[in-house]
């Protein structure tokens, strides 16, 4: 601890990025990747979280998703709304309740129905799930893509 | 099991807070087996390669480094994945040599066997006559 007597302005930066940062943890829209995803009527709604992504003709879709079972994951799409819906399942029910030194992590069946920006092709969805995160790419619907027009000059 | 919050000191004279680089702290299950101690915790975005675990001074250190298929010019982003990293102190002896991990799915459940002498022994009760 010596370096804090000799680096006071510097340690008491440190400080104040810390609790900064301690402020950024309860802002909801801050918030990263927290344990809520599955507490019932909080979270159940806003899992898995997702980041969206699109460019001219596709819309890429990362949800976060880890320990699901392949099996059980649904992606569905109806014009501008994807459902994605499966089951994380929880690890072993037979561990005794006493054996159990922390439990965060949650486990349940989820549903969730996000608006994309515009509407896609349902025929044209790839969906990939790796090290738990499942990666979705929608190709847009003709009718959806921006066209280019050419300016005529008289 | 206690969880240290604070990185374990690795060097003398260095303070060990006030880090420089964020990390998230994943959520995990730890529980009990009779042969040692099992902890789940939840990575998405790891790729096996790319984790380390190790025991010291039983102080166990998970360290995991993410990647996102994603990366900028987000419609809307809702997470953001950062260097995993969480450390616990162990109570009871860890036969080092016999530690495993395994990932699936984005999940690492890590294998900690108590050396043998902890384990518990059945002792069989014989009736004299």
């Amino acid at each position: 601890m010596t370096n804090f007597f000799w680096e006071p302005f510097q340690q008491l930066q440190a400080i104040r990025n810390e609790m900064e940062r301690v402020f950024d943890e309860y802002n909801p829209t801050k918030r990263g990747y927290t344990r809520s995803a599955f507490l019932p009527s909080l979270g159940a709604r806003r899992y898995p979280l997702v980041n969206i992504r699109e460019d001219s003709d596709k819309i890429y879709v990362e949800a976060l998703a880890p320990g699901l079972n392949p099996d059980s994951i649904e992606v569905s799409v109806l014009r501008d709304q994807l459902r994605l819906s499966g089951e994380k399942a929880p690890i072993s029910p037979d561990i005794k309740a006493d054996a159990w030194h922390r439990n965060e992590r949650g486990a349940g069946r989820f549903v969730r129905e996000i608006t994309l920006p515009a509407e896609v092709d349902g025929d044209q969805v790839t969906a990939e799930y790796k090290n738990g995160l499942l990666l979705l790419t929608l190709a847009k619907h003709a009718e959806a893509k921006a066209r280019q027009i050419s300016v005529q000059v008289s | 099991m206690k969880e240290t919050t604070v990185p374990a000191p690795t060097e003398k004279n260095v303070p060990d807070t006030r880090e420089e680089t964020r990390t998230l702290k994943p959520p995990v299950d730890i529980f009990e087996t009779d042969t040692g101690l099992v902890v789940v915790a939840d990575l998405p975005g790891v790729d096996k390669d790319s984790i380390e675990v190790d025991v010291e001074k039983n102080i166990l250190t998970l360290k995991a480094c993410p990647a996102q298929n994603l990366k900028d010019d987000f419609l809307r982003q809702e997470y953001q994945l950062q260097p995993f990293f969480r450390q616990f102190q162990l109570s009871e002896r860890v036969d080092q040599a016999g530690i495993s991990a395994e990932m699936k799915y984005g999940v690492l459940s890590i294998h900690l066997p108590k050396v043998k002498e902890q384990q518990p022994r059945k002792i069989d009760v014989t009736v004299a006559q």
